[in-house]
Formats: structure tokens, sequence, C-alpha cells
């Protein structure tokens, strides 16, 4: 096995829009369009889940399984969601995704530079996300 | 491809050890998007009429769906987003989670939807939906007065699927 926990992450601001896209190694490449189209797919199936709810207080879908793979998906309290799609039985998404939320918290809001609800493109914000997933693919091995 | 071999309902149904009280409702479409049956056991929080909801539901599925078969992580040649596709092609979904109920999904070759919304907590269903798919085939199908494509309106299906719901972990 070569490792590949994580296929690829999402993030998606409180609108619907795709402001961050990295792919860790699916098969067949995704272009940009289909990207941006899934995000905002993914982002009205939200909160449809909501409206089917039969109880009150639902916060949308957090984990969608199919059949190649799992979805782990976190919504912060501002709209901003954050999905990650990795295979089917990874454990411990929700604390990466939570981990996630803060490097962005970090590196992302607190960049000065940084326009709200645009595309990020902060470089410190890759490297310590490509740690980040690169730990979590050490840990998930050595288990 | 899923295939569901033998005509008989199995021997005994999948082990249930739940204390009952888990099941919301159930929906069963047929491929053309028909609401065949909609069964409700625990909902409290209702914001649409029924055809409404059963519209908005078909339409999370296919949607999901299409969703899906692009998103799928393992295929080279996944089409184009949002071209329908038949039964068993592509990759499909089991099952949601929120933090409020849990839906379990499945789908016959023949294009009949099963759809399960459960307590969050409940466990993998895959092989109950093939159960209550059996139900169907034996209740309903081998009906000679039922006309296929209209609602269900067989008491004795009712009553089994309630009974099995109520049972399910």
């Amino acid at each position: 096995m070569d490792g590949a926990a994580i296929y690829s992450l999402f993030i998606i601001n409180k609108s619907g829009g795709l402001i961050f896209y990295k792919d860790y190694g699916s098969t067949g490449r995704m272009d940009t369009n289909d990207s941006l189209r899934l995000a905002s797919l993914w982002h009205s199936m939200h909160a449809i889940s909501q409206q089917l709810s039969p109880t009150v207080g639902c916060s949308g879908v957090e984990l969608l399984q199919a059949d190649t793979f799992d979805l782990h998906c976190f919504q912060s309290l501002t709209g901003t969601k954050f999905f990650v799609v990795c295979e089917p039985g990874t454990q411990r998404m929700e604390a990466l995704l939570k981990f996630i939320y803060e490097l962005f918290a970090d590196y992302v809001l607190k960049n000065p530079f940084y326009e709200m609800e645009m595309p990020i493109r902060c470089e410190l914000f890759d490297l310590n996300l490509l740690q980040a997933v690169q730990k979590d693919r050490v840990a998930s091995l050595s288990r | 491809m899923q295939f569901f071999g033998g005509s008989d309902i199995s021997p005994s149904p999948p082990v249930t050890t739940g204390s009952g009280d888990n099941g919301h409702m159930m929906y069963i479409f047929n491929r053309n998007g028909v609401c065949l049956l909609y069964r409700e056991w625990n909902r409290p929080l209702k914001t649409l009429d029924a055809q409404q909801d059963h519209k908005l539901m078909f339409g999370l599925l296919f949607s999901l769906k299409s969703f899906t078969a692009k998103m799928d992580p393992t295929s080279v040649e996944k089409g184009n987003l949002g071209v329908p596709q038949l039964p068993g092609q592509g990759c499909s979904f089991h099952s949601f989670r929120t933090n409020t109920y849990k839906l379990s999904f499945m789908e016959s070759p023949s294009g009949i939807k099963i759809i399960l919304v459960t307590s969050p907590k409940t466990g993998d269903l895959r092989e109950s939906l093939k159960y209550i798919y059996n139900l169907y085939v034996e209740y309903v199908v081998k009906n000679p007065l039922y006309t296929p494509g209209t609602p269900i309106s067989c008491e004795l299906f009712n009553t089994t699927v309630d009974q099995y719901v109520k049972n399910l972990a």
C-alpha cells in the first residue's frame, strides 16, 4: 500500500464557492471546473440534508459513505466547510479536519493580505497543511 | 454490480438487537422517481408537505449519486457531472450521517430505491435494506393485484416492514 489514506481536501466558503482544493493522489485528474461544480453541489446537498431531518437541530451531513470512499465534512461556525475524501473506514478524520481548521484560522484568516471568501493562496498554509497530512499518513501506517 | 440471488426471503432476517424506536421513516422510489411507499414512525419535525418532501428526497439522492460518481477517486473514466447513469453504473453510496439522523440507501438493479432514515447511532444497514427489498419482492411484486409503478397499498407488506424496523438495531 502506498499510504494514500486521504484522496483530496476541499474548503468551501459560506456561499458555496471553492476556495481551496488539493489532491493527494486520486486516480484520474479532475479539472478545475469539475472541482468547482462538485464543491457547490456539496454545498447545496448539505443544505438540503438539513431540511429533510426528522428532528430539530440538524447541522448537515458529517459523513458520506460511498462504495469506494468516505467523505468527512466539518462546518465551522461561520459557515466555511472543510471536507476530506478518504479511503473507506479511515479513522480520526474529525480530528484532522479540526486541525486543518486551526491552520486555516492561523495562516489564512490572520494573514493581512488574505481577502475573505476568496481563493486561498498562502504559502505557509500550504506548507503546514502538507505536514499535517503527511503526519496523519505516517500515523495511519504505523498503526 | 450488486445482485440479489434467490427469490425466497432469507429464512431469518439479519440479527436485530435493537431496543426499538430507532427508525424515523422509510421511502421507496421506483426508477422514475415515483414514491411507491412512504412510512413514518417518528418524525416530530415536518418542514414541507408530503409531495414536496418526496421530491426533495429523490432529488437529493439523484444529486448525491452524480456527486459520488464524479468524485470516485479510484476510477479514471468518470464521465461528466450530472449525466444520468444506470443503476449499478458508477460509484454510488450506501449511507450518510448527520448529527440528527442517518440515511441508508439501496438501489436494486431495476432502479428501485429503498431509503431508511434512522437514528445517527445505527450501524451498517446494508443487509437490512436487502432484507426489506426481499420483503418487497415477496409481498408486493408477487401480489397479482399490484400494478407496477403505482403506490404500494399492501397491508401485509406494511405490517411486516413496521415490525421489522421496530426491532432494528
